[in-house]
């Protein structure tokens, strides 16, 4: 049995002083930089990485610019770096972010479609929602409130949460649809008739909701996993229904083993009756190696402040890793995305520390067993929901 | 010297002009087949590898469109993913103005330009049809009046994106050295966006824009904002007329003839004599006018069900019904004079005895250059001699391998006679193209 590993990408890393160790600042804007990334996870045979996004610039403030310089600031379309990375890769899933609030769920079907044919199957999809004023004033089509951070205590957003997340269901079950909408024997090619495709294997998807309607066929034949998996990270019971209803797998931010076993609970609750349950999956920032403590410190003062992050905090030894995942492994947690403090320095910290330790313990696989994302992460090629089932 | 040509390299387009019936014909939508083209391309020193969008699927009388090869990736991630398998060439992305947002256009392009070192360019298109609106939140319908205006308006709002960040971003100390990294706002008619681009200025600055309409709006659009222009104009004399009515039009928005670069998409057919080539050009055409395409062509102009007439007999006796609605959706060319039309052909398929297929062979889309290696490369370098054009965009008719035979044998008599590079020149494609580059601070410019 083997746990599935993956590494969240982003700019320098998830500390905010990790760029201070950057070769270069312009380094992350280039491609050499995210595929020297994606090799090293490679060879440490992890299951996918993913690569953070938002349409707005980094800010530490909710919503609106923070004025500050002394951060990573800036970064590139994620969905375009994962397709760079895919010709550099043969296993790896690639799993980029893409918001679903104000982007074409038919440009978002056929992009992931496409990063699919170009991966040979490795294609994964993180969506999530631009919940800001300054992501919509990019797009000038909607009118938002500014979020601030006291009405999100008193529960000001809970309709815009809500709207949110269920038109990012909605977004999600039509690019589903649209992925399904050429059946994968549609292209027949037959002289005798002059016909190229079977037109009763193109279905439209005749997708009509409360923010938008997309008639379909799509224009990007099935993708080689049919499927490929969608990934949800998820803070709430809101994110928790949208992901056990739309999602492949879930990434839940526990503090601990006890707490990972309730969020699991939580999960569980919300999860209607599926086919292929949800995977659960956690999600840890992490500082790796013998020196991870003082790393951590050096960082941190570099910075002016203690490390914080919406999910837990693992800092120590692969040996100690190891054991903290071992641990939250056997209280029903399936696997972890695992956020590098500093790129590569905890990429490669995972890969040739904590990936070796989990191996001698049996709980990780020496060598990739499948080529597609889906067969890494155990998941069957599902049939097309339009093919009709001939008895 | 002799003039530098610009060649472009089409992946076959999803209509009838590629043939898939052929048994080399391979898959339309395998990465390898992509990779193959792009790397041929890159071998022939090429200047750009280029990418057609549709975003409906053709339909005809109602019901899908079956006869033609169907299917294509999304531009911007296909065009990501050759960037890692190519080195120099340039890649070019077909993007609609009308179902897409500058926003992200802009913020694609950049990326692309990033991760490619400087290779990115984007042909603008406008869709207006509430066909294609169907399949997009946007949906409904853009006034065809509209639709340039927004193109104009979507092209100076990506430029505003692309001058949002300083040349020269980052601090030695600090990250940034200024928190306005990024800051922009456009007002237009049809736009009102404003906040912080997330991507820094690309290698190119400003990728290369290239447009492919052809009425006015269209060549206006190119003659005031673009880098090049996309045209259907690869007959001689056609050619020459387009570029002196472009030169016309650059002359009012005050650039230059060397400001735009004119290149039409042409078909070439190669053999060892004239003669064999003819007849070669003649078989590609007969595999691209199947019998049933030639029906199905045929009644794009009758504008009805003409499914029960032979093809290898006569056309119809009687006039199109010119009232109808069109029964074709998800195409851009339109014929505008149906009556007349049919009346043309009727008159020619009777001169000449010609059959309902052997009509459309002679009438629709023929190569533009057909012959030996020597005769081709010859007529290309006197087009771009004469600066009929600049260049061309090759349309092979052979997925994936239809460039294969101009790349071994015209490109070594191009590179002879000194029209094409021998090996790529350093620097960004804007640079390759011989465009002036973008002056770096363009604040108070549209
Ligand atoms: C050579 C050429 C290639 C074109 N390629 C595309 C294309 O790939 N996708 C598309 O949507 N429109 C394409 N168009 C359509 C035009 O950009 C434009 O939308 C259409 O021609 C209608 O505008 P017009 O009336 O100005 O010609 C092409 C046009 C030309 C002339």
């Amino acid at each position: 049995m083997s746990i599935h590993l993956s590494v969240a990408l982003t700019d320098a890393g998830w500390h905010p002083a990790a760029w201070r160790h950057l070769p270069d600042r312009a380094a992350p804007f280039g491609p050499r930089y995210w595929v020297a990334l994606a090799a090293e996870a490679e060879r440490g045979t992890l299951d996918f990485v993913t690569i953070e996004d938002s349409p707005s610039l980094q800010s530490d403030r909710l919503d609106g610019p923070d004025g500050r310089t002394d951060r990573f600031r800036g970064r590139l379309d994620a969905s375009l770096i994962a397709a760079l990375v895919a010709p550099h890769t043969t296993r790896l899933g690639l799993v980029p972010t893409i918001s679903g609030t104000h982007t074409e769920p038919f440009h978002v079907a056929t992009a992931t479609a496409t990063l699919d044919h170009v991966s040979s199957g490795r294609a994964g999809w993180r969506p999530q929602v631009a919940p800001r004023r300054t992501d919509a004033d990019h797009y000038g089509r909607r009118d938002v409130p500014e979020l601030r951070a006291d009405g999100l205590r008193d529960g000001t957003y809970a309709g815009h949460v809500t709207d949110l997340f269920t038109e990012l269901g909605d977004v999600v079950e039509v690019v589903r649809r649209l992925w399904d909408s050429w059946q994968d024997d549609a292209v027949i090619r037959d002289v005798a008739t002059g016909r190229y495709l079977d037109r009763d294997r193109l279905h439209y998807v005749d997708f009509t909701g409360r923010w938008f309607a997309v008639q379909g066929p799509s224009i990007t034949p099935r993708p080689p996993q049919g499927q490929p998996p969608v990934v949800a990270l998820a803070h709430a019971t809101v994110p928790y229904r949208f992901a056990a209803e739309h999602a492949d797998v879930v990434l839940v931010t526990p503090r601990d083993a006890d707490h990972a076993a309730e969020l699991v609970a939580q999960v569980r609750s919300v999860e209607p009756k599926r086919e292929t349950p949800l995977a659960i999956h956690a999600d840890a920032l992490v500082f790796v190696g013998d020196d991870a403590a003082e790393r951590r410190h050096r960082l941190d003062d570099a910075d002016g402040a203690e490390t914080s992050s919406d999910a837990a905090i693992l800092s120590g030894t692969p040996e100690h890793l190891a054991d903290t995942l071992a641990d939250w492994y056997a209280a029903g947690i399936a696997g972890f995305r695992l956020r590098p403090a500093v790129l590569p320095h905890d990429l490669t910290g995972i890969t040739r520390g904590l990936v070796p330790e989990l191996r001698a313990r049996g709980l990780f696989r020496r060598a990739y067993e499948a080529d597609t994302l889906r067969g890494l992460l155990g998941l069957p090629r599902p049939a097309n929901r339009y093919q009709r089932r001939t008895a | 010297m002799t003039r530098q040509i610009i060649l472009g390299a089409h992946f076959p387009g999803v209509n009838n002009t590629t043939v898939w019936s052929d048994p080399a014909a391979g898959s339309q939508i395998d990465f390898a087949s992509f990779v193959h083209l792009a790397r041929t391309a890159e071998r022939g020193r090429f200047d750009f590898f280029f990418l057609a969008e549709g975003l409906r699927l053709r339909e005809q009388r109602g019901r899908i469109h079956d006869l033609d090869v169907a299917g294509r990736p999304e531009t911007f991630t296909v065009l990501a993913a050759l960037a890692a398998v190519t080195e120099h060439l340039g890649l070019a992305g077909t993007l609609t103005a009308t179902y897409n947002e500058p926003y992200e256009v802009a913020r694609k392009l950049a990326t692309l330009d990033h991760l490619s070192g400087g290779r990115a360019a984007w042909n603008v298109v406008t869709s207006p049809d509430a066909f294609t609106g169907a399949n997009f939140r946007r949906g409904g319908y853009l006034d065809p009046a509209l639709r340039y205006e927004r193109a104009r308006e979507f092209v100076a709002a990506a430029r505003a994106l692309w001058d949002s960040w300083p040349a020269d971003p980052f601090d030695t100390s600090d990250f940034l050295r200024t928190p306005d990294a990024g800051r922009y706002a456009v007002r237009s008619t049809h736009f009102d966006i404003a906040g912080q681009f997330t991507v820094p200025r690309s290698p190119q600055h400003h990728p290369v824009v290239l447009q492919a309409g052809d009425s006015d709006g269209g060549r206006d659009l190119a003659a005031s904002t673009a880098d090049g222009i996309f045209s259907r104009h690869g007959e001689y004399d056609d050619a020459a007329a387009f570029a002196a009515d472009l030169t016309s039009r650059l002359a009012r928005y005050g650039r230059s003839r060397d400001e735009l670069k004119i290149l039409p998409g042409v078909s070439v057919v190669l053999a060892d004599t004239d003669a064999e080539a003819q007849e070669k050009a003649h078989l590609i055409r007969r595999a691209q006018v199947s019998p049933q395409t030639a029906i199905l062509l045929l009644e794009q102009v009758w504008n009805t069900d003409l499914s029960q007439y032979d093809p290898d007999g006569p056309l119809p006796a009687e006039d199109p019904d010119d009232t109808a609605p069109s029964i074709i959706q998800g195409r851009t060319r339109q014929r505008d004079d149906r009556v007349a039309t049919a009346r043309r052909w009727r008159d020619l398929a009777e001169a000449r005895g010609l059959s309902i297929r052997d009509l459309i062979i002679e009438v629709t889309g023929r190569q533009a250059f057909v012959g030996t290696p020597d005769r081709v490369a010859t007529e290309m370098i006197r087009y771009v001699e004469d600066r009929a054009t600049d260049g061309f965009i090759l349309v092979p008719h052979l997925t994936p391998t239809g460039l294969d035979e101009f790349v071994d044998t015209v490109v070594p008599l191009l590179q002879e006679r000194g029209a094409l590079r021998t090996e790529y020149e350093p620097g960004t494609l804007r640079d390759r193209l011989g465009l002036p580059p973008v002056p770096a601070d363009r604040r108070g410019a549209a």
